[in-house]
């Protein structure tokens, strides 16, 4: 190039777009067992290669091995098997009464339901989690009913946010679960300093962001990271990367850096890489950032590698911009069927076994679906209390909300 | 079993009525369709008629009465064969309150006192406290006035804590912090990153963890990147959450126009903020409102935007020497009574108002200034009161003159007493550009005396 010539604006490309062959190997897969697992108080400086890499359990034959074995039961498995299975039955029932009209919107979690399940798995009651739209799999694995979210989706008389918050936008704060935003990234901040509040209060409890990889590009995140690295507070920052923000492919955000990862390294926060559709592995890695928080060694940015198998949303249609087969080439694979194949390697469980327990979630889910659909749904049956409307603007309603209500006859 | 006959509406909207007549007496026999009572509304005067027969067993509420909320049981009917005399035992303190609270709103359980006549809704925020006679005075700066909030707070409530740019070491970018830092401790007086966003959403996520935050902003200028942070999740989150989780927490720091600091630091939030559901806005003038105001921002349960402005910081006010003066949030304050004029307006636009109202005496006019203190909730009450009284109506504010707080307190007025408006409401604001930074064009870009004291000369045809 010599002086004067013009310049010309780089923008990322994904690999392929629809009609191209699925290519997936520029994506290097290290072998399970292979990474390291430091001691959780280990020197940040010394482990970041942590966010360069993939850290792994679950081998292609089945097997758990390396450092990061060893977490779980057969019996915790097992379980953790179970709540997969039900998030993804739960996923097909709701997309299919999105379809039918019975609410306006619905995102499943397909492909991802290993990370928020076993997650879940390594917090304690009273801890706090401040997710985005794709981790049920945090109610679901800590026992929240499902016809209470199932209530919330059809906005009907018994939806616990008295038909306030769009479908999936779920709030427990007995469950931990924080309202979800729709404003990108605004959690982020607040897990922070609902973490730091835990720390001044002298309290037990942690908190525990969550972000996808396409809104990482927002300021809320990068805030975050300068107040958690500032104060060390007690918080596991994840970032769910499904490799797609609707349309835009992982690279649009990402940028020039290496990994997601790799944005913990500036700020000197402990940052790992983890195999999202390997169980075993995703809860080895909530291990070990919750007890750095729990010891007050301060926060873990944790990159959740995984596929979003399914659309974006129910508005979404993927094949506009990849290739339809692309999510069958994925290296990582499925996460239930991978913990499936582990526990019938240990000889805990069978295919018919997976069959029966197949069955009776989906009963499960069929008879929730049932009972919430008898409270109503969208269009039809129960409503939320018109009354309900001037509630909880305030903690305490003032006069002209009193006045507003009197004049809409409630 | 008896039947209880309960106050019937006589339209959607209707929540109380006057029993004004009964019909049939105590043991009288009825059939269903029979006219056993009169009631009236404001509106209309309706017959209740029995549904079920009977014998009318105990009148419950006695002709006469007035304010009858809809659903109490006004009288009792036996069914063949039952005592009378027992009837209404059973319909004790504890269904009669049952009932009431379903009619009413549940967070003034003073009005759901068990009786049988519930009293009409007060609708009404509650006055300021009573300053005993002889509380020393004490003349107070307005900045000290905050501060002294603070340390109160502070020292009253261990959850309350105060974060910002420049509040611990430097004492405050505008020394309203002063000492809070040697008294608390870096725990409870917190120097942040400079992220107006970053640490407007640490504060909400410390409010939702039970905190109290105090956090300052430098300015609300810098806090247009916090915005989102305040509306979209420190104002919604508990109406989102389904009421499970809200955010107690003070945003405040100056607003407005100082002196010299040009379009990106002269802007008034007050109109912006008091469009918002969920937020409450509290602007006061004096160091007494200031300090009053500020330790009930902290106490209540909902997100606050306390303006303050630079100006005031350094003017003093008395301020009542008691030991927890704490003042209403949604009440106005009758900063002077007069006849002639109304003039609204509050924190620095109260100086405009005061100058005007001198110069007006010696013209003969007595004006009322009301401070409005409180920009959201609006006390509406106390404007229209007093316009009532005075037939013309002046408000006079920094902000913009489009979507102004002035425009929203004539649009109430026309709905409210326009029959009572002897002139049209006169609304004062900044002129309609970006702050000038050159000091002559500052000065013509805000209100000044002349033109409330014009404006008061229109309303009142002089």
């Amino acid at each position: 190039m010599t002086e004067g010539s013009p310049l010309s604006l780089h923008v990322p490309e994904p690999e392929v777009r629809p009609g191209g062959t699925p290519d997936f190997s520029n994506v290097p897969i290290p072998k399970a067992g292979s990474v390291p697992r430091p001691e959780v108080d280990a020197d940040p400086k010394s482990i970041r290669d942590l966010a360069y890499s993939i850290i792994r359990v679950l081998n292609r034959e089945g097997e758990a091995v390396g450092p990061w074995a060893g977490t779980l039961t057969d019996e915790e498995l097992a379980e953790g098997l179970r709540h997969m299975m039900t998030l993804r039955a739960f996923d097909t029932r709701m997309q299919m009464a999105q379809r039918q009209g019975k609410t306006s919107f619905y995102m499943q979690h397909m492909g991802e339901e290993a990370v928020s399940c076993a997650f879940r798995k390594a917090l304690n009651q009273g801890d706090m989690n401040f997710p985005t739209y794709r981790q049920a799999g945090l109610l679901i694995a800590g026992g929240y009913p499902m016809v209470d979210m199932m209530n919330q989706i059809y906005s009907n008389e018994r939806d616990p946010l008295k038909g306030r918050q769009l479908p999936v936008m779920y709030a427990s704060k007995e469950h931990g679960f924080f309202s979800i935003s729709g404003n990108l990234t605004t959690q982020y901040i607040q897990a922070v300093g609902w973490a730091m509040a835990s720390a001044i209060k002298n309290d037990t409890k942690i908190a525990a962001a969550w972000v996808g990889d396409g809104a990482t590009a927002e300021s809320d995140f990068h805030a975050a990271l300068v107040f958690a690295s500032t104060y060390k507070a007690p918080v596991v920052l994840n970032i769910v990367n499904n490799q797609w923000a609707i349309s835009t492919f992982q690279g649009i955000a990402r940028g020039g850096s290496g990994t997601f990862a790799a944005r913990g390294l500036g700020f000197g926060i402990p940052a790992l890489r983890v195999d999202g559709n390997d169980y075993l592995a995703v809860h080895a890695v909530a291990k070990w950032a919750t007890e750095r928080a729990r010891r007050n060694l301060g926060p873990t940015l944790v990159e959740y590698v995984t596929y979003r198998v399914g659309a974006h949303s129910t508005s979404d249609d993927p094949s506009a911009y990849r290739p339809k087969t692309e999510s069958d080439a994925w290296p990582l694979g499925d996460p239930v069927i991978r913990l499936k194949n582990h526990l019938i390697l240990r000889g805990v469980w069978s295919d018919e076994r997976h069959k029966q327990a197949e069955a009776e979630i989906l009963d499960t889910v069929i008879t929730a679906q049932k009972e919430a659909e008898s409270h109503g749904t969208l269009h039809a049956g129960g409503k939320p209390s018109t009354r309900d409307m001037f509630e909880g603007v305030y903690a305490e309603m003032p006069p002209h909300l009193r006045r507003q209500r009197q004049q809409a006859g409630v | 079993m008896p039947i209880e006959i309960l106050m019937p509406a006589l339209s959607p909207t209707m929540e109380e009525g006057n029993l004004s007549k009964w019909l049939k007496n105590e043991g009288d026999k009825v059939v269903a369709g029979d006219v056993i009572a009169e009631i009236e509304t404001d509106k209309a005067t309706m017959e209740v008629e029995a549904v079920d027969e009977g014998i009318l067993g105990k009148i419950l509420v006695p002709a006469g009465t007035e304010g009858v909320k809809v659903n109490t049981p006004i009288a009792i009917l036996a069914v063949e064969g039952e005592d009378i005399d027992k009837l209404g035992e059973g319909i004790g303190e504890e269904e009669v309150s049952a009932k009431a609270e379903a009619a009413m709103p549940a967070e003034a359980p003073a009005e759901t006192k068990p009786a049988p006549v519930a009293a009409a809704p007060k609708i009404e925020v509650a006055a300021d406290p009573d300053i005993p006679a002889g509380t020393e005075m004490v003349s107070t700066t307005v900045r000290e006035a905050l501060r002294d909030a603070m340390a109160e707070e502070m020292r009253r409530d261990e959850n309350v804590f105060v974060m910002g740019e420049e509040v611990a070491e430097y004492q405050g970018a505008y020394k309203i912090t002063q000492g809070l830092l040697q008294e608390f401790g870096a725990r409870r007086v917190v120097d942040t990153p400079i992220t107006e966003h970053g640490f407007a959403g640490v504060g909400v996520g410390a409010a939702m963890a039970g905190l109290r935050p105090i956090v300052e902003f430098m300015t609300f200028n810098f806090a247009m990147q916090a915005i989102d942070q305040i509306i979209n999740s420190a104002a919604k989150t508990l109406y989102m959450s389904g009421g499970q989780m809200g955010a107690p927490i003070v945003f405040r720091g100056p607003n407005g126009a100082a002196a010299r600091v040009a379009a990106q630091h002269s802007q008034d939030y007050a109109a912006w903020y008091s469009h918002i559901p969920g937020l409450k806005v509290v602007m006061p003038y004096t160091a007494a409102d200031a300090k009053g105001l500020l330790k009930a921002a902290i106490r209540d349960p909902n997100p606050i935007i306390f303006l303050e402005n630079e100006i005031l910081y350094g003017q003093s006010f008395d301020v009542p020497k008691l030991d927890d003066f704490v003042l209403p949030i949604g009440k106005a304050r009758i900063h002077k009574t007069g006849k002639d004029v109304t003039i609204v307006s509050f924190g620095i636009g109260m100086t405009y108002a005061v100058k005007a109202e001198a110069e007006l005496r010696s013209l003969g006019i007595d004006a009322e200034i009301i401070d409005l203190r409180t920009i959201r909730p609006l006390d509406l009450d106390t404007i229209i009161t007093s316009v009532k009284k005075t037939n013309r109506l002046v408000v006079v504010e920094e902000g913009y003159p489009q979507s102004s707080v002035g425009d929203f307190i004539a649009n109430q007025v026309s709905q409210r007493a326009f029959d009572f408006l002897d002139a049209p409401v006169i609304t004062i604001a900044g002129k309609d550009v970006p702050m000038p930074y050159a000091a002559n064009l500052e000065k013509l870009a805000l209100p000044n005396v002349g033109e409330v004291v014009e404006a008061v000369k229109a309303v009142t045809y002089r």
